[in-house]
């Protein structure tokens, strides 16, 4: 999977979870918290969903590398290149 | 027509979710009416079958008007209190068990009548439009919005939601003699058992800190009755029940306060999932009648936006709010040292009608306890 493709499932659960948010046009580094307005009860629900759909456990300690899109994004591919948490 | 909070007079039936003939349970949700609050999800209180509709699609009517009528198996049952002499009588006689949450609920449909009726007459597919009504349901609007790019239903009008909080606020602020107190403890203990708790499960099964806080706050209450319930400004009744209203935040504006029924009965993990499961549909829009009429008292966390502390406003009738701050390391002295500790302030604003400041103040010290123990929560 790209980086791309990542970053457009990142985006896509963003929108299930906060459909009034645009996160298509965010930069890479920008807080999702700050940008968008989510809260800890969001990001939990967008770690949840990305988790579930890509079938890997995503460890409480690592969340907070998925507060931007940038950093998610790089994460899941770390992730998929090596499974282990 | 249920009255959905103190300053509510009238709602408007939007459509039925089911039709005359369906067998219903106490609990499912039966009809959507708009309010200032948004669209709101009206659920049954009796068990029987459908009878009649009384209210047409569409039309705004009093709070205590019946809307339908339902069989059960000896006789016929109002679904909604008789017609009261004014609609304030009726706001009080309707009994709160009425609009009590009940199980999770069994919808049997897949789209309203409403909805069918409308995918008829445009020749839409059912099959290929996503439901955003109870369980997934197919509402109305979901049909008339399919094929058009436009983004899931919200159900929330912000400028009428604005309207409903300057009301409500400004009625409590009005009627109501705030006192506010305060109170900072540290955290260390809550903080290393979310983090252990977590560390161990999967993310849809971890919780977040602000779970442990509804947790604490709800079993302080049992402790402290004259923080639960209602005033009608001549009298405080206390409630059997704790169901603690939770302040979320609508992006772009606007706040809710909807119960968690029965919260300290609610283990942590039921509890996560009934705040999760709540969190979502507020924020799409989707509220149960029962979730905005039941609060006994609320709870506001504003934590995550680096307020220290903060002067909540009680939400009438209810006669208590408690606020949570952000929680910051402070230099803490324990014995004679002092050490860097995660430090929480807990607020209260109370109604001086209802409870006076001591015994807030054993309320505000009994959470903070509870809090030093997690594992017993």
């Amino acid at each position: 999977m790209t980086q791309n493709e990542l970053r457009a499932i990142i985006v896509e659960e963003i929108g299930n979870i906060a459909p009034e948010t645009d996160a298509v046009t965010l930069g890479d580094d920008e807080d999702l918290r700050e940008a968008l307005d989510l809260d800890s009860m969001d990001i939990f629900n967008i770690v949840v969903a990305l988790s579930q759909r890509l079938g890997f456990n995503i460890p409480d300690a690592d969340v907070a590398q998925m507060i931007t899109l940038g950093g998610g994004t790089a994460y899941l591919a770390r992730r998929l290149s090596d499974p282990a948490p | 027509m249920p009255s959905l909070g103190a300053d509510m007079e009238a709602g408007t039936l939007i459509e039925w979710l089911k039709k005359p003939g369906d067998e219903v349970h106490r609990g499912d949700i039966i009809a959507v009416v708009e309010t200032e609050k948004g669209a709101i999800e009206v659920e049954i209180f009796e068990s029987g079958t459908l009878d009649n509709l009384l209210i047409e699609e569409g039309s705004k009517v009093p709070v205590g008007t019946p809307l339908a009528t339902i069989m059960g198996d000896e006789k016929s049952i109002a679904a909604a209190p008789k017609p009261p002499p004014t609609a304030s009588v009726a706001t009080r006689e309707l009994p709160q068990s009425a609009l009590r949450a009940a199980a999770p609920m069994t919808m049997g449909l897949r789209a309203s009548p409403a909805a069918r009726r409308l995918a008829q007459e445009r020749g839409v597919d059912l099959d290929q439009v996503r439901g955003s009504g109870p369980e997934g349901a197919i509402i109305r609007g979901d049909v008339a919005g399919a094929g058009s790019a436009s983004r899931p239903r919200t159900g929330i009008d912000l400028s009428q939601m604005r309207r409903a909080i300057a009301a409500a606020m400004a009625r409590s602020k009005r009627e109501i003699p705030h006192y506010y107190l305060g109170h900072s403890f540290e955290v260390s203990a809550a903080q290393s058992f979310v983090e252990e708790y977590n560390s161990e499960r999967m993310p849809a099964d971890r919780i977040l800190f602000v779970a442990l806080l509804i947790r604490a706050t709800a079993l302080a209450l049992r402790e402290f009755p004259e923080f639960n319930g209602f005033h009608d400004g001549q009298s405080f009744q206390p409630s059997e029940g704790i169901h603690l209203g939770v302040a979320i935040a609508i992006r772009g504006g606007g706040l809710a306060a909807p119960a968690i029924h029965d919260t300290d009965g609610l283990a942590l993990p039921d509890l996560m999932a009934k705040l999760r499961d709540l969190v979502i549909r507020v924020r799409r829009g989707s509220f149960r009648s029962s979730e905005l009429a039941d609060p006994t008292a609320s709870i506001s966390s504003l934590g995550e936006r680096g307020v220290d502390a903060l002067l909540p406003v009680i939400y009438p009738p209810q006669v208590a709010i408690i606020g949570f701050g952000t929680i910051r390391p402070r230099p803490w002295v324990i014995d004679d040292r002092i050490e860097p500790l995660p430090v929480l302030t807990a607020t209260l604003g109370a109604d001086h009608r209802a409870s006076d400041g001591h015994r807030g103040a054993l309320l505000l010290a009994r959470i903070a306890e509870l809090l030093q123990d997690p594992k017993s929560l």
